[in-house]
């Protein structure tokens, strides 16, 4: 029988060579639109500006110590009593824009992903779920998705956030609520197609138990359009954040995100001091655009039916 | 001495069921009723320990849904089955999943049937692994062994299914269904999807297997003159139900039912050269709607008034044959 494998060994061995990893293809052609590569350049830029913040800002925004009032709303390029420079100016509070917009992304992105990943994770669960099992049990998840689908996100946000209180614990737990449906009609969608495909009666047939299968076998080709949901709902919820923010009822005033900022600084934009809510609401957009920019060339490369 | 593999009076419907919209219709006298599929109707044969079966039927006539209730992948409407004499719902847990282990299927298509973000070496030894059949130190050396068994080189587990050609990766298959050192095999149209220059190599390869590991066969096939190399007995389907089982041999030289002569004449022979085969006269019905009494009869060139009536019995007409056939009571 060796024979037979040696037989094929040159066959096989020829082919590695010519045969690029998915991976790799993968990225070709993500790299492939300019427009998505640079999203990608800015998005890192922004995600190393956040998780650097204390590192890069000039000053550090909590810091009462630090913050003067006397240097309220100072116009961008004014130097402040102790001789630093605010490039983009200060806030009603006397804090350096640029400082405040650092710690600011770093809120806005930290909760929209981590929201994003606790929901991709309750609503990947539940949609394996409904797929694999199907019949009653689907009937009723779905009818819940669908409920929480029919209902305007930020509808939803804004009676939680009611009832939770203020806190960056308590808006991410608001957005997993009003975000975990799309995830689950996602991964229940292209799980309905994959449960279907032989490999799972093979492993129905190997006694593999119902766990092992959803998350090992299932849940792992599920995962392209996980993927791109993943991303588009992380910019939905950062923008959601944002107009939670905006309205008074996500997060307290001594800790302000972006959305915070603009809501900051739109008291005195009639009063001529645009930059209080303008390069916030600047940064907000290159984050979001750049996030979606993202997304959408990660649908197009992990779509099969889109193969140029 | 009880057979291997008994199965009696087994049934699978596949109900559609009406939704809101068809039960409101349906109250308010509309003619509108519940789709139900017969894939397989009252389904009886037994396969001996060591035997190859096949089990032969056109396209949509249930042997693949006869073959999954077999393999346990989906759960009988009706019906019977027995493994080693002991009924499938009255085993223990633990006689449950050894049955369950002992019966493997071959799946037809070798590119579905292999999970595509798992490696070579997962694929075949997770399923031993969780069973005990071998542990996490010693799976590479068993995967390895396995995979030799087929005739793949061991050095290949560490490649993902995309890598293989498709009689490679039917070979991973087999290799899959074999790690967890099953006693009877279902095979799915195992080699439909395959060249026919692989065909031949896997057909080998399902033979010697046989009587290197005394496997017994259950051998799906749409196609007869696959089948009549390698069994030693035949079951003939027709839209879910079977009409006649022989031996090989003897179908082959005196078929009984005439659904089986209208299958035999449509295999090529070399003695056959040179006539014009005539397909077989009409449609297959559809089997959510099928002819009553004999299911064959719009289609058969016998037909009798009772055959739209009376649904025949299948019943012994020599040693060793059955069929249902009208015909063969007078």
């Amino acid at each position: 029988m060796n024979t037979i494998a040696e037989q094929v060994a040159p066959i096989a061995a020829a082919s590695e060579v010519k045969v690029e990893t998915p991976f790799r293809r993968f990225c070709t052609a993500f790299l492939d639109s300019k427009v998505a590569t640079t999203a990608l350049i800015v998005l890192g830029i922004l995600i190393f500006m956040a998780l650097f913040a204390p590192l890069i800002s000039p000053t550090n925004p909590y810091d009462l110590a630090v913050v003067s009032i006397l240097d309220s709303k100072m116009p961008p390029g004014t130097k402040s009593l102790d001789g630093v420079t605010f490039l983009l100016g200060t806030d009603g509070a006397g804090r350096d824009l640029v400082s405040a917009m650092i710690y600011g992304l770093r809120i806005s992105l930290g909760v929209g992903v981590m929201s994003g990943i606790f929901a991709m994770a309750i609503g990947a669960t539940v949609g394996l779920i409904a797929a694999y099992f199907g019949g009653r049990t689907e009937n009723i998840i779905m009818r819940i998705v669908d409920i929480q689908l029919s209902f305007p996100a930020i509808l939803v946000a804004l009676i939680l956030l009611a009832i939770l209180g203020k806190g960056v614990d308590k808006i991410t737990i608001a957005l997993i609520i009003v975000q975990w449906a799309y995830y689950a009609r996602t991964v229940r969608g292209s799980a309905l197609v994959e449960r279907n495909k032989e490999y799972i009666e093979a492993a129905t047939c190997l006694a593999i138990g119902h766990r092992r299968i959803l998350f090992r076998h299932l849940l792992p080709n599920c995962l392209p359009p996980l993927i791109v949901v993943g991303t588009i709902q992380t910019a939905h919820a950062i923008s959601l954040e944002a107009t939670l923010s905006f309205l008074g009822v996500g997060l307290p005033v001594s800790e302000p995100s972006l959305g915070l900022l603009i809501s900051n600084g739109f008291d005195y934009m009639l009063s001529g001091k645009y930059w209080i809510s303008f390069f916030p609401g600047i940064a907000l957009l290159i984050t979001i655009v750049s996030i979606n920019l993202v997304g959408d060339q990660l649908r197009d490369v992990l779509n099969p039916r889109l193969d140029r | 001495m009880t057979a291997m593999l008994e199965v009696k009076d087994l049934t699978k419907n596949f109900v559609k069921r009406l939704d809101m919209a068809g039960k409101i219709a349906q109250k308010l006298g509309s003619s509108i009723r519940e789709e139900v599929v017969h894939a397989v109707d009252t389904a009886s044969f037994t396969v001996d320990k060591g035997e190859v079966v096949g089990l032969v039927g056109e396209s949509g006539c249930g042997k693949s849904t006869l073959g999954r209730m077999i393999a346990g992948i989906l759960p009988p409407t009706a019906g019977q089955i027995s493994f080693k004499g002991v009924e499938f719902t009255s085993m223990t847990q633990e006689e449950g999943d050894a049955a369950a282990l002992a019966i493997q299927m071959i799946f037809q298509d070798p590119f579905a049937s292999l999970n595509p973000r798992m490696r070579v070496e997962e694929i075949i030894g997770e399923a031993p692994v969780i069973h005990g059949m071998t542990t996490m130190q010693e799976k590479a050396n068993y995967v390895g062994e396995t995979m030799e068994r087929v005739g793949l080189g061991r050095e290949y587990s560490r490649r993902y299914p995309h890598q293989f050609s498709g009689g490679q990766r039917q070979r991973i298959g087999i290799a899959r269904a074999l790690a967890v050192q099953p006693e009877f095999l279902v095979c799915d149209e195992a080699i439909a999807a395959l060249d026919v220059s692989i065909q031949a190599q896997v057909i080998n390869l399902f033979m010697d297997l046989r009587t290197d590991l005394d496997l017994t066969y259950l051998f799906i096939s749409h196609d007869l003159s696959v089948v009549e190399h390698i069994s030693d007995r035949l079951v003939i389907m027709y839209l879910g139900r079977i009409v006649e089982t022989a031996p090989t041999d003897e179908l082959f030289d005196k078929p009984n039912h005439p659904y089986t002569s209208a299958l035999l004449n449509e295999v090529p022979r070399l003695d056959h050269r040179g006539i014009d085969y005539e397909p077989v006269s009409g449609e297959i019905p559809s089997p959510l709607d099928p002819p009553p009494g004999c299911h064959f009869h719009p289609r058969c060139p016998h037909a009798m008034d009772r055959c739209k009536a009376e649904i025949p019995v299948l019943r012994e007409i020599a040693p060793g044959r059955l069929s249902a056939c009208h015909l063969n009571d007078g």
